[in-house]
């Protein structure tokens, strides 16, 4: 099944655990060079498919390669060509950053001496050099998370797998471990990040794959996963009091399709071709009409309406079954505030 | 980042050795690390020690005047020897503390991502765990001559009674690790207290089972911790009164045999524990 040029390969992959399936014939490609985002609600299956994927779960079915070799039947050797971190693989916070990246230096089996001069290289490219010789446990959860990265590089590994490397992060400790990837990026690792923030994996990644419930529902360019969902909408949220028939009909020939209407919310939101045109089509329309309006907003769609599209559940929600056909909108999707 | 990203200077080529090799190399790197723990942490010796210190010094100098052991021995004499029992036998909770931590923090799962040695990890918390428990001995055994005990053994005796407290702490170890595998966090292995009491403490180690009602008694009897305690008080030369059952009369026997047993089956267990962590 070998495919030259991707980096990470699964195929089928199932794993249960009693009855439950947590990978139900997941699919995975990922090229060499990329950073290919994985993103799924809590429970979706992320970290199971990452778990088979770095060798610390065997999967009861499937197949996957990772930098070309079988996770399966060569374990040890993905294990040297592999780098892991982030939710569930961790560091020692009794040590320091310095003895920690020693000791995995060593049991990556480069040599005592080797080791520390790649953990001194290491603590300085994560600016970790200033709490280089502090314990662990004053890091802060940006540091750690540095820390962790740092020790996930030591072979300079040819794939690198990150499972919400964010999550639990203030906005700055967020900040630092994306910069921190990013200049992973450029010296050409290859990344698969898992992340339930779809502006992590938008800000990321070069495609993304969306999982629910253990199965790949697309991949695609964030753009593309965008374009599928629909181009740009406006939204307008009318007065209290107003009549929202009024607001959809100044969508009249200028909507691409027909508008929703959430009545709670008083908005109203249809996609449009030509964003400028319509914009200012509609709210010309509307004051002629004298509909009182609050607020009139050009959006486009986010990695949200994507997840919300395909999976028929928003990202940050719990994935519970619904019996919802997954590709039908429901009126939550005119919550989506505008950023 | 504002560094270069530019290739690492270091040449990260793997040394190429055999698997017996690093075997043993990865085992000592992880035992390095449980060392680590006693350098950044001194406190930790303390922690360990707290219960079996403060153990001393309620029994010595609060209850020891009213403790009758029978047979003119002293108290001192009688309950240091227990002490360094019940350290050993409290000892498997430090072995399944830290393994849980591990496992909690993820630890566990980065070593399992490396390409080190398999059995490493559980090997070189063997060792380490040793290493420690010989750190604690060597200072319990100083508390133990400052409140006036004695070793009235020869050196020969007495280094076999040690080398009998550390093969009880060896077997414990593998039900350290075994019951680690069970436990789910940091907060939960506090409660291994309620296993370890009374472990430790059913037994010979501050009073003869001849003194206790009968059922206790046998239970206490039979403990493995009252073998190893009966064997390395004779070896001590520490005069003791010894009940007339099987088990007592043959502590000296039954403080190989019950490590060696407690080994034989909770070794393989906690290593294929382990191995299943993957399914």
């Amino acid at each position: 099944m070998t495919e030259p040029g991707l980096a990470i390969e699964a195929r089928g992959l199932l794993k249960h655990f009693r009855e439950v399936a947590a990978l139900d014939r997941f699919d995975l490609a990922v090229p060499y060079g990329t950073v290919h985002g994985l993103l799924g609600p809590n429970g979706a299956g992320k970290t199971t498919a990452v778990r088979v994927l770095t060798t610390l779960l065997d999967a009861d079915d499937g197949e996957a390669r990772v930098a070309g070799v079988d996770v399966a039947r060569d374990a040890q050797e993905v294990r040297r060509r592999i780098g892991l971190a982030g939710q569930y693989a961790a560091v020692d916070e009794i040590l320091t950053g310095r003895q920690n990246l020693e000791l995995f230096g060593r049991l990556f089996h480069i040599g005592g001496r080797r080791a520390k001069s790649r953990a001194t290289e290491l603590l300085e490219r994560f600016d970790l050099t200033d709490a280089a010789d502090k314990g662990v446990k004053q890091y802060s959860g940006g540091m750690r998370r540095r820390l962790d990265l740092a020790a996930s590089m030591i072979l300079a590994p040819q794939v690198l797998f990150l499972d919400e490397p964010t999550t639990g992060l203030d906005p700055r400790g967020r900040n630092e471990v994306w910069d921190a990837i990013r200049a992973l990026v450029t010296g050409g690792t290859t990344v698969l990040l898992t992340t339930q923030y779809l502006e992590e994996a938008d800000q990321l990644s070069d495609q993304v794959t969306v999982i629910d419930r253990g199965r790949t529902v697309a991949t695609g360019t964030p753009a593309e996963l965008k374009g599928a969902v629909g181009g740009d909408q406006i939204e307008v949220v009318a007065a209290p009091g107003t009549d929202l028939d009024r607001v959809v009909e100044a969508f009249a020939g200028v909507a691409s399709d027909a508008p929703e209407v959430a009545t709670e919310l008083r908005t109203v939101t249809a996609p449009v071709a030509d964003r400028v045109a319509a914009l200012t089509a509609i709210a010309g329309r509307l004051q002629a009409d004298g509909v009182a309006v609050e607020d009139i907003s050009l959006r486009r769609p986010t990695l949200d309406d994507v997840f919300l599209r395909l999976t028929g559940h928003r990202a940050d929600e719990p994935d519970q079954p619904t019996d919802q056909p997954a590709d039908q909108p429901t009126d939550r999707a005119t919550e989506e505030v505008v950023r | 980042m504002t560094t270069t990203t530019a290739l690492p200077t270091t040449d990260l080529t793997p040394e190429r050795r055999s698997s017996g090799w690093w075997a043993v190399s990865d085992c000592a790197a992880m035992v390095r690390r449980g060392l680590l723990y006693y350098r950044r942490e001194p406190t930790m010796i303390l922690w360990q020690l707290g219960f079996p210190i403060v153990s001393v010094l309620l029994f010595v100098y609060v209850f020891g005047s009213a403790m009758e052991v029978g047979g003119g021995a002293d108290y001192t004499t009688y309950a240091m020897p227990g002490m360094f029992a019940m350290t050993m036998a409290f000892g498997f909770m430090n072995t399944a503390y830290i393994m849980v931590v591990d496992k909690e923090k993820g630890v566990t799962d980065r070593f399992r991502s490396m390409p080190m040695a398999r059995s490493a990890v559980v090997s070189g918390r063997g060792v380490g765990d040793l290493i420690g428990a010989t750190i604690d001995l060597a200072v319990l055994a100083l508390i133990a001559v400052a409140v006036g005990w004695r070793s009235e053994g020869g050196p020969l005796d007495t280094a076999y009674a040690f080398f009998l407290l550390l093969l009880l702490r060896f077997a414990l170890i593998w039900i350290g690790i075994y019951i680690a595998m069970f436990v789910p966090g940091q907060e939960q292995a506090g409660n291994l207290f309620a296993i370890a009491f009374p472990f430790g403490m059913l037994s010979s180690v501050f009073t003869p089972p001849s003194l206790m009602p009968d059922w206790l008694g046998f239970i206490a009897m039979w403990n493995p911790v009252s073998s190893t305690a009966n064997a390395i008080r004779e070896l001590f030369g520490n005069p003791v009164p010894t009940g007339d059952s099987w088990i007592e009369q043959h502590a000296m026997e039954m403080a190989l045999v019950w490590p060696l047993l407690i080994t034989a089956f909770f070794l393989p267990l906690a290593v294929r524990k382990y191995q299943r962590l993957s399914k």
